[in-house]
């Protein structure tokens, strides 16, 4: 670029000597501190190289002299954390869910630090705020598979539901229609039967009939009334909440193939007071009896 | 308009970057001068002794009049204790310098950066130390030109001693405000205080030095932002600095005892062109060019210019406090008169007062009691086996009293709606709620209803505080969510 410095009649300034398409633009020099002030950032800058990780070499990097690593930096505050936690984690231990229920102070403790291992841990199926979805039982309300008292919830939360563990829950309800222990007419009668539970039956003469199959085939587990059984894992079926929908095909396709969840089991993979403080967490929520 | 562009014998490449020209403001009297050490002396001993200041609050709370306790969450000021959740008060206090700021500077100009603004507050202090150790603008000169010799380096580290301990006293100052000041000063000097302590006495020392010692009017000129939107909040009525050129020029030395006659006989003006209001200005420049970004308003060329004027017995003001408006007034020869009550200084004035009165209002109507409600949103609702709903919340209750405290809550909105409250006893209708003192109470709250009483997707449902004590109520608003229809 040309340049052609002239200098302002009104500011008797110089301009910089550069023109944009007529314009130009007075030259108004920084003061030269602010120069040195830019020199000494950069040598500062090297001061970075030589004290903290910087260069990449072709199987390493260049440590830096004060061996700093931010890997060890959070492992170390995590130790720490940990170790400023351990007076709740020992007290936590010892005590029994009911217990830790019952005390002010560790409720508070649990329902907080539970809702941090239930975000990290539990969410994923039944939602950040336990409300669940299709095939993963909401944990808000009051109905429970297995029970809702702090002892069956800790029980579940521990050994898990199918897992494959020693202890583990494990129902499995019969494939009515795929194995062929009922014919199709019985199956669209004892679903008519289930739906007049709720008052939703269609055809009453169907679930008239389909009361007897009922009784003969699922009232052992699903109870009389179909009100469920928490001991063997059955559902209730005479409320609103349904774990894989409620809709008359959903009830059919369940009693001729029925779908089964699977829960992990959190013994070994949590530790005891995080196990605690989720089955409190979760018992809080709302639904907990 | 294009400004006119001639040629003219410069360099092939100009210079980006120029050399600081060092200024040695001289000593003056005057008005103003005196005006500037009464609020030097305010300011400092504001900013010094406040820390020092004691206030009773009663056992377990801080006894320091005003404090900020970062580790504490909260910030005091005599009698009143501000919460984290109360940083509006912070805002409303910005707010106010800037509108304060506003209202002066359209006034009467700079003020704020002539009197009362730390850099001039400090860069006087730094300048008095500096005239003391080394003389007045002459020998000081006479000094930095000199080689390095035994005299030079004794007032070199004098000077720099002296400036060292100010910025000492005044990192150490600044940490008072945020730590018990008789407890921090002692551990200061045992070496007991925090690192961050000690980091930022030496931060706050360090700028102190560097700032009023070293960057000086640079810091106005190059690094503050102010001056550079300042001249908006002018208008021709605002008083400033100025510089009475119809009467003054053409300026032009006179022999001493000239008399006013005989001048404008010679056919000169006032100014007898000593060049003493350059040599006073603590920035450096001539007034006499006009306004400028690099005055900061300090009337010290005011005051030097009186005393000329006042030896050769001329009228004074030559260089006066007045407004752009007036001095072209007086130029034409008509009458000048001061128009201070303009839209502008209404403006800011009653957003002053409007802002001020809020806070003030929100101050003494302010409660020891808080709530907040916060309904889950996953799920929104749930239905209970026996076809009722349920919402879930987190409720919070701010104790701001100094002695734990029991709260009766209870809901209302919902019809027939049933409270629990996890870990608490409820009947149903109303829940006892214990929280410390000085403390946030956290708590889950369960509100069930039947759904016929739902009528809506979302019904408002008010969530109501009594405090047992005195029967203080505090309510905050949230939604029962359904499954409506």
């Amino acid at each position: 670029m040309a340049t052609k410095v002239e200098r302002d009649a009104v500011t008797g300034q110089d301009t910089t000597g550069h023109e944009w398409d007529g314009i130009k633009e007075l030259n108004t020099p920084l003061p030269t501190w602010w120069l040195y002030v830019f020199y000494a950032t950069i040598v500062w800058s090297i001061g970075y190289w030589v004290v903290f990780p910087a260069w990449p070499t072709l199987t390493d990097y260049s440590r830096g002299v004060l061996g700093y690593s931010s890997r060890a930096t959070l492992a170390a505050r995590l130790d720490q954390a940990a170790e400023a936690r351990r007076g709740w984690t020992d007290r936590l231990e010892a005590a029994a869910v009911e217990d830790i229920a019952a005390d002010p102070e560790l409720l508070r403790y649990s329902m907080n630090g539970g809702r941090a291992v239930f975000a990290d841990n539990c969410a994923p199926c039944h939602g950040s705020g336990g409300q669940g979805a299709p095939g993963f039982p909401n944990l808000v309300d009051d109905s429970w598979i297995w029970g809702g008292d702090l002892a069956a919830i800790q029980q579940t939360v521990r050994f898990g539901v199918r897992s494959g563990h020693d202890e583990t829950r494990v129902s499995e309800m019969p494939r009515f229609g795929v194995d062929g222990v009922l014919a199709d007419p019985d199956i669209g009668d004892v679903a008519q039967f289930v739906l007049s539970l709720t008052n939703r039956a269609a055809d009453a003469a169907a679930a008239e009939r389909g009361a007897t199959v009922f009784a003969d085939n699922c009232a052992a587990c699903h109870g009389e009334g179909g009100a469920g059984m928490a001991e063997l894992g059955a559902p209730s079926l005479n409320d609103d909440i349904w774990l894989f929908g409620g809709e008359p095909e959903d009830i059919l396709a369940q009693v001729r193939s029925p779908r089964h969840g699977v829960m992990p089991a959190w013994e070994g993979r949590l530790d005891d007071a995080a196990i605690k403080m989720a089955t409190v967490y979760v018992h809080s929520l709302g639904g907990g009896q | 308009m294009a400004a006119p562009l001639v040629a003219g014998p410069v360099a092939d490449e100009p210079p980006l970057y120029a050399d600081r020209v060092k200024v040695y403001p001289q000593k003056v009297a005057g008005r103003f001068r005196r005006l500037k050490w009464a609020a030097l002396g305010v300011l400092l001993a504001i900013y010094y002794l406040v820390p020092w200041i004691r206030w009773n609050r009663g056992p377990g709370a801080p006894d320091q009049a005003v404090l900020i306790d970062m580790p504490g969450r909260r910030a005091y000021f005599f009698f009143i204790e501000i919460w984290p959740q109360e940083v509006y008060y912070l805002a409303g206090l910005l707010i106010l310098g800037a509108f304060g700021l506003f209202l002066v500077t359209s006034v009467a100009g700079r003020v704020w950066c002539g009197f009362a603004c730390p850099q001039t507050v400090w860069t006087d202090l730094y300048m008095w130390v500096e005239r003391l150790i080394e003389g007045d603008r002459n020998r000081r000169i006479k000094v930095d030109q000199a080689p390095l010799g035994l005299e030079k380096a004794a007032k070199k580290v004098a000077k720099h001693g002296a400036w060292l301990l100010i910025a000492l006293a005044t990192g150490g100052a600044w940490i008072m405000y945020f730590n018990d000041a008789p407890t921090v000063v002692g551990d200061l000097f045992v070496g007991r205080a925090s690192l961050a302590v000690y980091g930022f006495v030496g931060l706050f020392s360090a700028t102190t030095y560097l700032l009023a010692g070293w960057a000086r009017e640079q810091l106005c000129i190059y690094m503050c932002p102010w001056p550079r939107f300042q001249a908006a909040m002018f208008d021709e009525h605002s008083l400033l600095i100025t510089y009475e050129t119809w009467r003054g020029e053409p300026r032009g030395h006179v022999r001493a005892g000239t008399s006013l006659a005989e001048r404008a006989a010679q056919g000169g003006g006032h100014c007898i062109d000593c060049g003493l209001c350059v040599r006073v200005c603590p920035t450096g420049i001539d007034i006499r060019d006009g306004q400028q970004l690099a005055c900061i308003g300090c009337a010290l060329c005011v005051d030097a210019c009186n005393g000329v004027m006042d030896r050769m017995g001329w009228p004074r003001d030559l260089i006066t406090y007045d407004s752009l408006g007036n001095q072209d007034a007086r130029a034409a020869g008509g009458t000048p008169g001061l128009r201070l009550l303009r839209p502008r200084v209404f403006v800011y004035g009653s957003l002053l007062l409007l802002v001020g009165a809020a806070m003030a209002v929100s101050l003494a109507t302010r409660s020891t009691v808080d709530a907040s409600v916060q309904p889950d949103r996953a799920p929104l609702f749930v239905a209970l086996t026996d076809g009722r709903i349920r919402n879930a919340y987190t409720f919070k209750i701010l104790n701001k009293a100094r002695q734990p405290r029991s709260f009766a809550l209870s809901v209302a909105g919902v019809e027939d709606a049933r409270l629990d409250v996890i870990g608490y006893d409820s009947d149903g209708r109303t829940a006892e709620l214990p929280v410390g003192a000085d403390t946030v109470g956290s708590f889950r709250v369960l509100v069930t209803a039947p759904r016929a009483r739902l009528v809506e997707a979302t019904t408002p449902l008010t969530f109501i505080v009594a405090e047992q004590a005195t029967g203080q109520v505090v309510e905050d608003e949230t939604v029962f969510a359904g499954p409506g229809g």
